[in-house]
């Protein structure tokens, strides 16, 4: 074609936009390190094996929510016999707290704020912000 | 039989992803040895057909489109059809990659009793490309926050525009949805209609199979079986930072979804999947009809070596005299 100059420009355009992650990461100098979470002082073990809370930590949180909302069952039996009450505030947030926790490892992936903090607060950060 | 062959393909692939992600050998080679020879296959690849196409002549202006071209004050232009100026081009190329405008005139041939042959509309198949299309893109970019760190402003806002009916959790996004109606009502379009399976082949059962297999893996790892998510992103920053790793932990799942992925990498450039490229070199959509306006002259037009009619006389002026035949110049 007579456009090779206008061909050429775009293909380089094209490689360009599709190798980002390539030359932001070399750039940002970005490492594959997750990020460091705060783990709670006081507490070893997680509500279920760590395994799946990794993975499916919002799977758990529906079916509390179900299970509260629908069924009015609060007491959960957790893989090592110990009892909790199921409840996001009252339990998750006994142990993880919102900001060091929950939010680094969401802004990491990339998951945003979940929404359910427009209802559901940390109380540590709901103490702070009381007058 | 090219269906199941295709499919069969695809679904060998996929069990042997998977058997090679519970093992552990096996998981250096898919997660590391395989993308990057993808990502060079493609660009690679790709870039070499765009060049060759670059490369070959198109001595004239084809300006054979469906619209009337520019012409005489009282017929009435399709400007947008048939463009006479680089403007109109653009315009004309940007609606054809972004909405697809000429399979919007697709239509359909059908013999009814009779028999009567009758051409109607068929609007589907432009429907199901175009949002097949844009979920691809969608997702694709979606797909950023594993591959950059940290994930840009946009990434955040389109994933969260894409999750607006806030449903379950993780969220359903509707490309998701979408992305897997479109490719379906593609498939059963190529196997139902007697037509077009006639002049299906196997690369066109292959590539909607393997685009199949990409997005079923994809949303089972996302709705039912959980993969870490962390690990997944230490597999992808790795991959472009150019320190490749592959932590215990990821699910085989993931080595499914990415050996996938990589394959169709791979088979792109050499595939019709790059129209991606040469739909942007279709002398029909990139041509501005402008030969009754501008003289083109051919630029591989070279001296032709020719005998005139008066050289001829010449060199045999004697003899013609001699035979006594007329001569033009004495
Ligand atoms: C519109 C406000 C709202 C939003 C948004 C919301 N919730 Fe709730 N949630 C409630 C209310 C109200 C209850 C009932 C509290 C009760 O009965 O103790 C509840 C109960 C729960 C419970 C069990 C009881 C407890 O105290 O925690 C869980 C678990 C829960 N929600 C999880 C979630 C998750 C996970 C999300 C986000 C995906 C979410 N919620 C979003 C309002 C909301
Ligand atoms: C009794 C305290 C406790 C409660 C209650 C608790 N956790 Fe945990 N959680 C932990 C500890 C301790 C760990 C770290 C375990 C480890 O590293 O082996 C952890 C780990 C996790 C992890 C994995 C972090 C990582 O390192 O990848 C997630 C996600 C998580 N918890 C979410 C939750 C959610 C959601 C709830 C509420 C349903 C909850 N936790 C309730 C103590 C708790
Ligand atoms: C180890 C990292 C990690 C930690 C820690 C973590 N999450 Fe998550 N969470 C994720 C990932 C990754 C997703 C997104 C999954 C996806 O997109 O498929 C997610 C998704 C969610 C979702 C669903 C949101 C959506 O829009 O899809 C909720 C709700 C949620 N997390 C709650 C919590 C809460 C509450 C905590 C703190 C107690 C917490 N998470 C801590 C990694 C984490
Ligand atoms: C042609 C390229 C690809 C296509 C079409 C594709 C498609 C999809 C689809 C449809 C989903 C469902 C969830 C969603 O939409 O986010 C998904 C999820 C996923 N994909 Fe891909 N994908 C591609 C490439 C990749 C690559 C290269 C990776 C490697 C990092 C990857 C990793 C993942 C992971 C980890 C999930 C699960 C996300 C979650 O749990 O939220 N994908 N993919």
């Amino acid at each position: 074609m007579r456009d090779r100059v206008w061909i050429v420009a775009g293909l380089l355009l094209f490689l360009a936009v599709i190798t980002y992650p390539f030359w932001h990461g070399v750039e940002a100098r970005a490492t594959s390190q997750p990020p460091v979470l705060v783990l709670p002082a006081h507490e070893k073990e997680c509500v279920a094996p760590i395994s799946y809370m990794r993975t499916s930590h919002m799977k758990l949180l529906l079916d509390w929510r179900n299970s509260v909302v629908r069924n009015d069952q609060r007491k959960y039996v957790s893989y090592d016999g110990k009892v909790y009450d199921m409840s996001l505030t009252g339990t998750c947030m006994k142990c993880h707290e919102k900001k060091g926790f929950c939010d680094r490892c969401h802004e990491y992936a990339g998951v945003g704020t979940p929404y359910c903090w427009n209802c559901h607060v940390d109380p540590a950060l709901a103490e702070v912000k009381r007058p | 039989m090219s269906v199941f062959s295709s499919l069969i393909l695809v679904l060998v692939f996929a069990a042997l992803a998977y058997a090679g992600g519970l093992a552990g050998s096996s998981r250096w080679f898919m997660g590391v040895i395989l993308p990057y020879t993808a990502i060079l296959v493609f660009l690679g690849g790709l870039s070499y057909r765009v060049l060759r196409w670059a490369k070959s002549p198109v001595p004239f202006h084809i300006p054979t489109t469906c619209g009337q071209q520019k012409s005489l004050p009282w017929l009435k232009w399709s400007w947008l059809e048939n463009p006479q100026s680089k403007g109109g081009v653009l315009l004309r190329m940007a609606l054809e990659v972004l909405l697809f405008r000429s399979l919007f005139r697709n239509s359909r041939a059908q013999f009814l009793d009779g028999p009567r042959l009758r051409y109607g509309e068929e609007k589907f198949l432009w429907l199901s490309a175009l949002a097949f299309h844009w979920s691809l893109l969608i997702i694709l970019i979606r797909h950023l926050r594993f591959f950059v760190s940290p994930v840009p402003r946009f990434v955040m806002g389109l994933e969260a525009v894409d999750g607006f009916f806030q449903v379950s959790a993780p969220q359903l996004l509707v490309t998701d949805v979408v992305i897997l109606a479109a490719l379906l009502f593609l498939l059963q379009r190529r196997l139902r209609n007697p037509q077009v399976r006639y002049i299906s082949l196997f690369t066109d059962y292959f590539a909607l199979f393997l685009l199949l297999g990409i997005a079923f893996s994809g949303v089972l790892m996302r709705y039912f079986f959980r993969v870490d998510l962390e690990r997944v992103k230490e597999v992808a920053l790795g991959l472009v930072t150019f320190s490749p790793t592959v932590p215990a932990g990821v699910g085989p799942l993931f080595f499914v979804h990415l050996t996938l992925v990589s394959l169709l990498l791979i088979y792109f450039p050499f595939s019709k999947l790059v129209h991606m490229g040469g739909i942007f070199l279709s002398p029909t959509r990139n041509l501005a009809n402008d030969s009754r306006v501008k003289r083109h002259v051919n630029p591989w037009d070279y001296p032709v070596k020719v005998h005139t009619y008066a050289e001829w006389e010449e060199e045999f002026h004697d003899k013609i005299k001699a035979a006594g035949l007329p001569l033009e110049r004495e």
